[in-house]
């Protein structure tokens, strides 16, 4: 496992590399789910809003 | 030939409902893949005769590459059909491109510059390919920041359409950079015409790798077509039986 994390003395590159990956998956990932979350209570509150001068 | 498939691809409600149906079909198989292709690059290939364990960083910067291109193409083409045919779809799926694509450019740079310090010996050189892929950085902000600087997203669909076609150009330089002039980036080793120069057990989890990536850039890209196009239709009736729902 040691031998496997040192990664042949290329630690400090190769972890990193994977690391920064992660991190832009992630964060690609959050901000599509939240827009998508914010456009559907953007749409709600209109609607709420249009009932509402309605009635 | 029935054209109606085609017709309801400019559709909204169509759109946003077979793209939540889709997302399921790529993530699992993305997340899978990732998996396997990790564990293919990480543990089972060997180490490079010459660049020993760093080579391994290839497993996420060739595909973060590949993306940055990939997913600017698919911006620039669905940007040029929302100019010529009016399509408010395209325009959404477009925009949706953008903020994947400035991530994984970004990604391809940090893990270039990670794997350049210990081969090379610098993080950053002003080579063609370097120079060009900052360049695609600087587009997409760019067009981020274009579409912003709109509040009327008609003309912000417009303008930005216009930035995303031009800057095209960049994409045939970016990949064939390394060929035209006299790079320090090495040489491509699995897209070129011949066999790839690569042992089979490092280029399966490659490939595996890359299409992972490119599954994964799907399922955002889903995700966030569905946010562009309900932003976009706030009032249509059709909201109304979404958010029911």
């Amino acid at each position: 496992m040691r031998e496997f994390l040192a990664m042949g003395g290329y630690a400090a590159f190769v972890w990193p590399a994977y690391a920064v990956t992660a991190l832009a998956f992630l964060l690609s990932i959050w901000q599509a789910r939240r827009a998508h979350r914010l456009a559907l209570e953007a749409a709600r509150r209109r609607l709420a809003m249009e009932e509402g001068e309605q009635s | 030939m029935d054209w109606t498939w085609f017709h309801r691809l400019g559709s909204p409600p169509h759109v946003y409902r077979i793209a939540g149906r889709l997302t399921p079909w790529f993530a699992w198989p993305a997340a899978l893949l990732l998996a396997a292709g990790l564990y293919g690059g990480l543990v089972l290939a060997p180490p490079d005769y010459q660049q020993g364990d760093g080579f391994r960083i290839i497993y996420v910067h060739a595909p973060s590459a590949w993306l940055s291109l990939m997913i600017y193409s698919t911006m620039a083409i669905s940007a040029g059909i929302g100019l010529i045919w009016r399509m408010k779809v395209a325009h959404a799926v477009a925009a949706s491109c953008a903020g994947v694509g400035a991530w994984f450019t970004l990604v391809s740079l940090v893990t270039g510059m990670l794997w350049g310090k210990p081969m090379w010996g610098t993080y950053w050189v002003w080579d063609p390919r370097l120079t060009a892929q900052l360049i695609l950085l600087f587009l997409y902000l760019g067009y981020m920041g274009l579409r912003q600087a709109f509040d009327d997203p008609q003309r912000a669909d417009r303008a930005s359409a216009v930035l995303a076609v031009v800057g095209v150009v960049n994409v045939p330089i970016i990949r064939y950079s390394v060929e035209w002039w006299n790079s320090i980036h090495q040489a491509p080793s699995v897209m070129k015409m011949e066999r790839p120069s690569m042992p089979v057990d490092m280029l399966v989890p490659l490939l595996v790798m890359l299409l992972a990536f490119t599954l994964c850039f799907v399922a955002i890209l889903l995700v966030r077509l569905r946010g562009e196009v309900l932003a976009r239709e706030r009032t249509a009736s059709w909201v109304r039986e979404v958010i029911a729902q």
